[in-house]
């Protein structure tokens, strides 16, 4: 009998959250956006997410077989993920080779060579994405329109995201009235039928994929609410003093990467701070830089910018800004 | 809203199944196995030998110095070794192996005192008698009772609180006690109340025990002095840092004591135990145990001799399940692991819990996710991932700047870790020998 009694030391059992389990939660979430993108850009879109998927999954294979010789780990998910959001932050249409260089950097680059899952500062997909929009800026700002027929690839004609629209409408002078005539409506944004990469089209299927991230406890409010709420705020301000020269908060927030990058981009657990406390500033940050971007910057979208700065500024947030300790200062006094 | 203290904190599966077993008296064991170490502190010294005839009740070792507890015969018979054995700790230790006298009665009968409130002693005399008559903590950390109560001159004490908790999933002991000891419970707080000369008393219960806290309700309403709290159900709450926070908003200060904020703690076994010192004389021998398990076929709560081996407790509850792979001694987060059947039960043992196959084996260590999970849990606000980084690299003096020292043990983190790291673990381990370099750095 005494054969078979193992001995450890407490606790003895365990909650049975795997990091497995957290990271099929978040594919799950990412369900509704993919199924949105299907719909406005037909298989391009699925073509597109399948390579990401595919060459993030093998080049970690690739790697961790031949490069580290250490064990294979591409069934965690985590590599999965990030072919997903890589794919979620391109254009339809990407030359596939383009999509396979992008891969190789985010998984290669952005992961691997700090070690593989956990040890990464930078969340990889956005490695991978920035890499590509510096390497390739004309592939990776020609955007297709929404396709008449799901089953066509989507072809050259393109058009411009909302954000571009107004980046460029107002370098030439333009006001936002007249802009704004060419702009989807806010309705069409939050539904999903504007141009983009193909995952940041609908904000209602990401926030759906959120609440359930929220519901499933696998992330908390402090990084998306806070990251939404100063970006609101800060381009309120801008567009309350001059409305013809900045657009509105809604547009801030429905287009672009926004809720794509504060629901699942900021919050990716490896590179964001571990403290509430930390959140926050991580947050408010994020926004900020977003809006600066956005508003004087030469880019017209700034999230995958701004979220990488401040990955940098993670392993600093958390020397800083760390849980109280208990007892450390004593409120309560003897009554 | 119910009180509980405010940060960290867990809720593993409950699994109480004892929680309706009344206590049984466990039959009266062929032979004890006493040891000498079952207290925080310095051992008993033996002051039998070898074939001497033992009283039920006699002193067997003496206390060894201002922390340490005298330790009684828990049967009448002969002793027959003086051994090192290996206790539930792993490690030899020095014992007292008793044969019980089989024809002696006073090893069989069944005393039931009849329940006496009046308190003679004064207040010197109780914290005697708490001596005197082996009296431990018996939440599990068997601090000697007497020494807390020994408060120096000038350090004012307002509360007393009394841990009903019972936070560990599996343990019933502390929940069948209250039910079945209620009045003598209330009378030993009085006790300690007088010893301590305070007026205040507060019983922490958790919410799911609303018997006895109905039940400690019902009985205190007329005593202005004893108030009963209910808490939120939340590991740790038995902790005693946490316990005070819940109860009464105090934070003890880091590497301090409930006594820096004016409180003294007392387990709901060790205010029975004062009882039945103070007022019958009885020293302490026996302790409720709660054996327990999925896979038991008749999991149950006793009144246990301390000294008797855990087998027999296994036997009376049908015997060891066809694949358990675990023997702890207490509750499943902060019980300790024992080899086989042989250990006796110690003044420490609240519970013994056999865990199958499927409960005990932990999962493959991976890479650490960095979700933050450990550093929400943490009761004591610490950061375990880092803790465990620091520990394992060897960079012990940045872990106890990291402060290493205040972590309680009560291994939420461990628990909720989805990569399944061992960060108790290497903690312990760290504390261990930041302990150890600032010993010999003095």
């Amino acid at each position: 009998m005494s054969q078979s009694i193992i001995i450890s030391a407490s606790p003895h059992v365990h909650s049975a959250k795997t990091s497995k389990k957290v990271m099929y939660d978040v594919v799950i979430a990412l369900i509704p956006a993919f199924l949105v993108s299907l719909y406005v850009f037909g298989i391009s879109a699925l073509i597109l997410t399948a390579i990401a998927v595919a060459s993030c999954l093998l080049f970690e294979y690739l790697i961790q077989k031949y490069l580290l010789k250490s064990e294979i780990t591409i069934g965690d998910g985590s590599a999965l993920i990030t072919g997903i959001l890589l794919a979620f932050n391109l254009p339809a249409g990407l030359p596939i080779w383009m999509i396979i260089v992008g891969s190789l950097v985010a998984i290669g680059i952005g992961k691997m060579s700090f070690g593989g899952l956990g040890f990464n500062i930078f969340n990889p997909a956005l490695v991978g994405r920035v890499f590509l929009l510096v390497s390739f800026p004309v592939q990776m700002t020609m955007w297709p329109t929404a396709v008449e027929n799901n089953m066509s690839i989507a072809d050259a004609v393109t058009g411009a995201t909302p954000l571009g629209l107004i980046k460029e409408g107002l370098m030439f002078g333009d006001t936002m009235t007249n802009i704004s005539a060419n702009l989807p409506s806010n309705m069409e944004m939050f539904l999903g039928i504007s141009g983009g990469s193909i995952g940041e089209m609908s904000a209602l299927a990401l926030l759906l994929g959120g609440i359930y991230l929220l519901v499933r406890k696998v992330i908390t409010w402090h990084i998306p609410v806070t990251m939404l709420v100063t970006m609101a705020v800060m381009t309120g301000i801008f567009w309350m003093v001059d409305p013809e020269s900045y657009a509105s908060p809604l547009i801030h927030i429905l287009s672009g990467g926004a809720i794509l990058g504060a629901f699942y981009m900021a919050t990716d657990m490896v590179t964001s701070p571990m403290t509430k406390k930390g959140m926050l500033i991580f947050a408010v940050f994020i926004a900020v830089i977003t809006v600066v971007i956005r508003l004087f910057g030469a880019y017209p979208e700034g999230v995958s910018f701004a979220i990488l700065i401040m990955n940098a500024f993670v392993p600093l947030i958390n020397t800083y800004f760390k849980p109280r300790r208990f007892g450390s200062k004593i409120k309560s006094k003897i009554v | 809203m119910l009180k509980t203290f405010p940060k960290g904190g867990i809720h593993p599966p409950e699994n109480k199944i004892t929680s309706s077993k009344g206590i049984k008296r466990m039959t009266v064991p062929k032979v004890v196995t006493v040891p000498i170490a079952q207290h925080i502190g310095i051992p008993a010294e033996i002051v039998v030998d070898r074939k001497d005839k033992v009283e039920i009740g006699q002193v067997i070792a003496k206390s060894g110095g201002f922390v340490s507890s005298n330790i009684h015969s828990p049967v009448a018979g002969t002793v027959t070794k003086i051994d090192q054995i290996i206790d539930s700790s792993g490690y030899k230790k020095q014992c007292i192996v008793i044969r019980t006298d089989a024809k002696n009665e006073a090893n069989f009968a069944e005393i039931e005192y009849p329940l006496k409130t009046e308190i003679e002693l004064d207040p010197k005399e109780i914290v005697q008698r708490i001596s005197d008559f082996g009296v431990v903590g018996l939440g599990g950390a068997t601090f000697p009772s007497h020494v807390k109560l020994n408060v120096k001159e000038g350090v004012k004490i307002d509360y007393l609180l009394i841990n009903g908790v019972e936070c560990e999933p599996y343990l019933t002991a502390d929940h069948r006690l209250m039910l079945e000891k209620a009045p003598e419970i209330i009378v030993g707080i009085k006790i300690l109340m007088k010893a301590l000369h305070i007026s205040k008393a507060v019983i922490g219960i958790e919410n799911n025990k609303k018997d006895a806290i109905a039940l400690f309700k019902d009985l205190t309403k007329n005593e202005s002095g004893i108030q009963v709290a209910a808490l939120q159900v939340k590991y740790p709450q038995g902790g005693e840092k946490q316990l005070v926070r819940a109860i009464l908003g105090r934070e003890v200060p880091k590497n301090g004591l409930p006594l820096d904020v004016g409180v003294i703690v007392n387990n709901v076994g060790t205010v029975f135990a004062v009882y039945e010192a103070v007022q019958h004389n009885k020293p302490l021998m026996e302790r409720v145990v709660t054996v327990t398990g999925k896979k038991l076929e008749n999991p149950s709560n006793f009144w246990v001799k301390i000294g008797t081996p855990i087998k027999d407790l296994v036997a009376e509850v049908g015997g060891l399940p066809e694949g358990t792979r675990k023997l702890v001694n207490g509750g499943p987060m902060m019980g300790k692991a024992i080899k086989n059947t042989d250990v006796p039960v110690t003044k420490g043992t609240s519970g013994i819990l056999v865990i199958s196959e499927e409960e005990a084996s932990r999962g493959k260590a991976e890479n650490c996710i960095r979700c933050g999970q450990c550093v929400y849990v943490c009761p004591m606000g610490l950061e375990p991932h880092l803790l465990m980084n620091l520990a394992e690299k060897g960079m012990y003096e940045k872990a106890a700047a990291e402060d290493i020292m205040t972590c309680i043990e009560c291994g939420s983190c461990s628990y909720v870790c989805p990569s399944h790291r061992p960060l108790l673990d290497y903690i312990r381990y760290g504390k261990n020998i930041v302990k150890k370099l600032e010993i010999s750095k003095n």
